[in-house]
């Protein structure tokens, strides 16, 4: 296992599994996150009761949000896992080709040549994302814990937050159009053969994903969802109270 | 016809390099790319001028010897290997930037020529294959599908020039080592040593400091016999079940519980 991490080859298929482990919780995640547009609902809208149901998954079996910090644990893994890869074998490149000679650009694409950047910009926005709807730190709108709809939705009616959070999931695109095909070159599971379909489906996956992720904001700020049934954030919240 | 050259002059390894300026009138546009540049060294040596060093052999494109990057391109814009370049591809008056390929496992020596040594001791880091001496074997004795043959072959044809690593942002070798690890690992006599090849080519291939592989493809992209990307797929995966098939040098003794 040593050998395998230490070799260019094995310390590639880790990054490559860490990051499919991420595209499958992308997956899930934008899966999830379309219960916001079924509407604020008539009694608790359904993305709350969505989110509660994945706190109490596996209860009594395991304690309250006790699935939720598996996930988190193995998606925190994963990440580190990724990042590690990718900032050593990065760091192997650019010893093994001076940068003062950049490679002429022959046929790479632009989301192969952006994947450092869009890297970064996913790991600023991961941050910034959780610090904003898990924690309620970055509190720019009224947040409630617990009321994610009223959250999507007054953070949603701030222009900067949907321009924010669109270009967020753009650049998300970006990395998933090369990662996913990579993944199959990675692993040595393509063939001349397959790679058409490979290609291609790499492709959709990704617009499914970015076009899933965009919905949300896009469908909040034009007014095609509707206001929280509380309508207005509560008196406490806009006096910073917070909490329930 | 008549070109303005920037050239890489380098004297040795340990020299730090610049680019040159010289022009060459009356080039024939039927002249190869390097009889243009031996026609440059002529005038530098009629001028007592130090020549241009650059590599090449067999002038037909099947020795790999040749290692030029014209413009910016690996063994030149057209694919095929700079030998075959011809003068009458550029337009009169031009200007063409000729420089050694750049990466750190193939040092300069002098001007354009690199040590590209490290390509062989990846290859010899696979090892032998197996065979048996003694009489002549039945023809059909190891039978290999035309599929296999022929897929085996476009992997075999690879002449080693290097121009995949001169291409590559990361300096990989891998479609080289991709190249050599498929031919033989396809082929029914190359089954005995499969593992060990697959692992010594590529520790050989790290410990030479070649980068890694980041799927951009540039290297297929200007490889002179067309090697497929593919080459690197089976790479991939040779190495991974090779790590996981490994046999321990020697079993655990088992005791009961
Ligand atoms: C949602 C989070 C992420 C997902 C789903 C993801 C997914 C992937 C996948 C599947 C690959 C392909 C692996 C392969 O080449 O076979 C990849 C490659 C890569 N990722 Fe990520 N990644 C994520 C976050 C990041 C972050 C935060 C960074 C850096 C700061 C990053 C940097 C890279 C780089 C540079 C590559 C290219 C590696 C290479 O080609 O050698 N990724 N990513
Ligand atoms: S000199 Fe032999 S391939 Fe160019």
């Amino acid at each position: 296992m040593r050998e395998f991490w230490d070799s260019t080859i094995g310390k590639k298929v880790f990054v490559a599994v860490g990051g499919t482990i991420l595209v499958a919780y992308l997956i899930l995640h934008m899966a999830g996150n379309l219960w916001s547009l079924a509407g604020p609902g008539t009694v608790e809208p359904h993305i709350d009761e969505y989110a509660s149901w994945l706190r109490n998954f596996g209860e009594p079996l395991v304690p309250y949000e006790g699935t939720l910090w598996v996930v988190r644990a193995i998606l925190l893994a994963a990440l580190v896992v990724h990042l590690v890869g990718v900032i050593q074998l990065r760091a192997r490149n650019r010893k093994a080709r001076p940068p003062e000679y950049p490679a002429r650009r022959i046929g790479r694409s632009w989301e192969s040549r952006l994947m450092m950047v869009s890297g970064v910009v996913i790991l600023v926005f991961l941050v910034v994302h959780i610090l904003q709807f898990s924690t309620l730190t970055i509190d720019v709108t009224p947040l409630v814990e617990g009321a994610i709809y009223a959250n999507l939705y007054w953070a949603f009616q701030e222009w900067y937050v949907v321009l924010f959070y669109l270009a967020a999931v753009f650049l998300v695109g970006t990395h998933l159009r090369h990662a996913i095909w990579s993944v199959f070159q990675t692993l040595g599971v393509d063939s001349p053969e397959r790679n058409g379909q490979i290609k291609a489906g790499a492709s959709l996956l990704t617009v499914v994903i970015v076009a899933g992720f965009a919905a949300v904001p896009i469908l909040f700020f034009t007014g095609a969802l509707g206001v929280p049934i509380d309508n207005e954030p509560t008196a406490a919240v806009l006096a910073g109270g917070g909490g329930r | 016809m008549r070109f303005n050259l920037e050239i890489w002059r380098q004297f040795d390894r340990e020299s730090n390099g610049h680019f040159e300026s010289f022009t060459v009138d009356g080039i024939d546009p039927e002249s190869s790319f390097l009889e243009m540049l031996d026609q440059l060294n002529a005038q530098l040596g009629r001028e007592k001028q130090r020549m241009v060093a650059f590599d090449s052999d067999c002038r037909e494109g099947i020795c790999g010897t040749c290692s030029l990057v014209i413009d910016g391109y690996p063994q030149g814009p057209r694919q095929v290997t700079a030998c075959q370049i011809y003068m009458r591809e550029f337009t009169d008056g031009a200007t063409i930037k000729v420089e050694p390929y750049r990466n750190s496992a193939f040092p300069v020596m002098r001007d354009l020529i690199t040590d590209r040594s490290a390509l062989d001791r990846v290859i010899q880091a696979g090892g032998y294959i197996s065979t048996k001496t003694g009489p002549q074997p039945d023809p059909n004795s190891m039978p290999v599908s035309p599929e296999t043959q022929k897929e085996a072959f476009d992997a075999a044809i690879c002449i080693g020039c290097g121009a995949c690593v001169a291409a590559c942002p990361n300096g990989s070798a891998m479609l080289f080592t991709g190249a050599k690890v498929k031919h033989l690992n396809l082929l029914p006599q190359g089954q005995p040593e499969r593992t060990t090849r697959v692992i010594g080519m590529v520790e050989q291939m790290d410990a030479e400091g070649f980068g890694g592989c980041t799927n951009y493809g540039e290297c297929s992209r200007v490889c002179p016999q067309e090697i497929s990307l593919d080459v690197i797929g089976m790479l991939n995966r040779e190495y991974r079940k090779a790590r996981k098939d490994e046999q321990p040098a020697h079993r655990a003794k088992m005791t009961a519980q």
